[in-house]
């Protein structure tokens, strides 16, 4: 039997109650992310239960019964309290995905601070940027990444705590560091924790737009009702499930699905701690009994690179149920994981700003490989002309995907910066910035990006902030950055760069760059292909014509010239 | 062990190790977390340059990048 039942007969009968009545929550209640994920569930009698299965990349393995996650993410909760740290101040989680990185997210929530993820691969630009926008309070990060926390803590006087997890005991920490071993640590039994409501912020997410700095998307509490039946319904958990989702909880996917999703419904989830190979990957569904997996397009192609031999060196019958999110899911993909695993990957598409899934294949539901599926029950979403506004009376007709604002996980603003949030909206919809078409049987095609940000591995890469990190590169004098087409990542970064005098263009300047890229931003904002040229097609008023560059890496029409220079 | 294992190794150490963390012929880089699969592509550019080679993509693999010893064995069989 299928959690979400009939998907016609949901949607006819819709209501976010349904969560709510589920969840025990009534309107004006208190509701906190941290307790719903780790007191709650022990208290509906599963404390013994395992909650979070880890292992990294040197085999090391770590277990963590719900009623460990509740008293751990108590002291930590009580840790951050005992700092100083007021409710709505900004706590930053940079960590790989280990233990203390998904228990302090929940312990952050209990005290009533709002968690801030960010990527651990990020450079110490990309990482001062996200900090200096929040103003934030204290980061909780690892001794490996101390070094780009050092670099720029001078530059930021608001930074009160620089939180330790695996300080060495005989090394001496600087000037506002702390060291906390959460295994060490005395465990707290009772927390009172802070009485957060539907509109407390919660989680403070980074993405990237065209131009201009990262937005910091703000949710709040009341998101658990939408992430919490998401992930009932399309991930069709069940209490029986062993989870793998494989998402990092410095993006979205990681908090919502990795996090609150999966602790919120009581299901094992495990966590791999370790780079990217299909054999790894493969040995690790076979050793846990992975039955949910909710993964990327990015890993599956990457899986269907590694070819077929190797997956018959496992055991993979565990599995139940494939999901996919992070960019399309092209139809081979769909179709090989049903040849290979017996079951098709199902895609899902949403963003940071949605908070949780919006339009899905769900299921029990025919599949159209290549289709983004059909609105979850209670969303409103089609698909409006991207100059009238208005939804598209025929199936077909690409234009603007729109969503009916209202859902319980929806981003309340982007955080000092509600005149972007504002320029999300038109007519009464939500922008999220992509393409779509919508058949005759309602289910919606992805088309692309209405905007010229990267979406490279299921990342949002914003040009503006590559350009601006590759003119702080002394041989650079200009530079436009495109996506180009990959098999594995979909998209990935490519740069036109035009030299200063004095510069020749050559292999080992182009590896300079990009490993100059790499540091200051991250690796996936790393042009992964540098062109040096002459010069940089331009209007006449000087403005660089992206468009045309992109439209040559794609093989596209190049469109209209008559506004280029010297054209 | 010969010049080449040093080479890519202390290039390993500069580019990708953020800490003090020690690293042998057999550390495993890829599935550590050491090289992430977008930097793959700029380890696999400065082989290139350094051995004047040319590895073809379906070659560069995680698991053929997976330590120095794994690279040095792919880097062998296209330096002439």
């Amino acid at each position: 039997m299928l959690n979400i039942g009939s998907y016609d007969e949901r949607i006819k009968n819709f209501d976010w109650n349904i969560a709510e009545k589920e969840l025990d929550y009534h309107p004006g209640d208190i509701i906190n992310i941290g307790w719903y994920c780790s007191d709650r569930i022990c208290l509906m009698g599963k404390a013994d239960k395992p909650g979070l299965l880890w292992e990294g990349s040197t085999g090391v393995e770590k277990r963590y019964t719900y009623n460990d996650i509740r008293l751990n993410s108590n002291t930590i909760a009580q840790f951050l309290l005992d700092l100083g740290i007021k409710p709505e101040d900004r706590v930053c989680l940079f960590m790989d995905k280990i233990p203390e990185l998904y228990i302090g997210f929940l312990g952050i929530l209990k005290m009533g601070a709002i968690a801030q993820p960010l990527f651990s691969a990020f450079g110490d630009d990309s990482l001062f940027i996200r900090l200096d926008n929040a103003q934030t309070t204290a980061i909780i990060t690892q001794k490996k990444h101390l070094p780009k926390v050092r670099k720029i803590i001078d530059k930021m006087p608001y930074m009160k705590h620089i939180i330790i997890v695996d300080a060495d005991p005989g090394k001496p920490l600087a000037n506002r560091e702390v060291a906390f071993d959460m295994a060490k640590a005395e465990k707290i039994e009772t927390f009172d924790f802070h009485p957060t409501t539907a509109e407390s912020p919660s989680v403070l997410h980074y993405t990237s737009g065209t131009t201009g700095q990262p937005k910091g998307v703000k949710h709040v509490h009341y998101s658990l009702i939408s992430q919490y039946l998401t992930s009932k319904w399309v991930l069709d958990l069940r209490d029986d499930d062993i989870y793998w989702c494989t998402a990092d909880p410095g993006w979205v996917t990681g908090t919502s699905y990795g996090i609150i999703g999966a602790f919120s419904n009581g299901v094992t989830q495990c966590v791999l701690d370790a780079g990217f190979s299909a054999d790894n990957w493969y040995r690790f569904i076979e050793k846990y009994r992975i039955s949910m997996w909710y993964s990327a397009p990015t890993a599956i192609r990457s899986l269907m690179k590694a070819g077929e031999e190797v997956i018959k060196k496992y055991d993979l019958s565990s599995l139940r149920h494939l999901a996919s999110v992070g960019e399309p899911l092209n139809p081979e993909a769909v179709i090989w994981s049903e040849r290979v695993f017996g079951k098709p990957f199902l895609d899902t598409y949403w963003q940071t700003e949605t908070g949780s899934i919006m339009i899905s294949n769900y299921p029990g539901m025919k599949i159209k490989p290549g289709s983004m599926g059909k609105p979850f029950p209670g969303i409103t979403a089609t698909v409006i002309h991207p100059e009238t506004f208005e939804p598209f009376n025929e199936s077909g007709k690409i234009g603007l995907i729109a969503i009916k604002p209202g859902w319980p996980a929806m981003m309340r603003t982007y955080w000092k910066n509600e005149e972007t949030y504002q320029k999300k909206f038109q007519n009464g919809w939500y922008l999220p910035g992509d393409r779509s078409s919508i058949d005759n049987e309602g289910y919606f095609w992805f088309v692309g990006r209405d905007d010229d940000v990267i979406n490279t591995g299921g990342h949002l890469v914003s040009p503006f902030e590559v350009e601006s990190a590759l003119l702080e590169h002394p041989a650079v004098a200009e530079s436009a950055v495109v996506a180009k087409p990959d098999f594995v990542n979909m998209e990935v970064v490519k740069a036109f760069v035009t030299l200063k005098p004095g510069f020749t263009a050559s292999k080992d300047l182009d590896l300079e760059i990009m490993n100059f890229v790499r540091k200051k931003l991250s690796p996936l904002a790393m042009p992964q292909e540098i062109e040096f040229i002459d010069s940089l097609p331009k209007t006449r008023s000087g403005k660089i014509m992206r468009r045309i560059l992109h439209a040559k890496e794609w093989g596209e029409e190049i469109g209209d010239t008559s506004t280029l220079e010297n054209d | 062990m010969d010049n080449m294992h040093e080479i890519i190794k202390a290039y390993v150490i500069k580019e990708y190790v953020e800490d003090d963390t020690e690293l042998t012929y057999d550390s495993p880089l890829i599935s550590g977390g050491i090289v992430d699969s977008f930097s793959m592509v700029s380890l696999k550019r400065f082989l290139e340059n350094k051995y004047n080679i040319s590895i073809p993509d379906d070659k560069a693999t995680p698991e053929a990048f997976d330590s120095v010893n794994k690279i040095c064995k792919l880097v062998s069989e296209y330096v002439k």
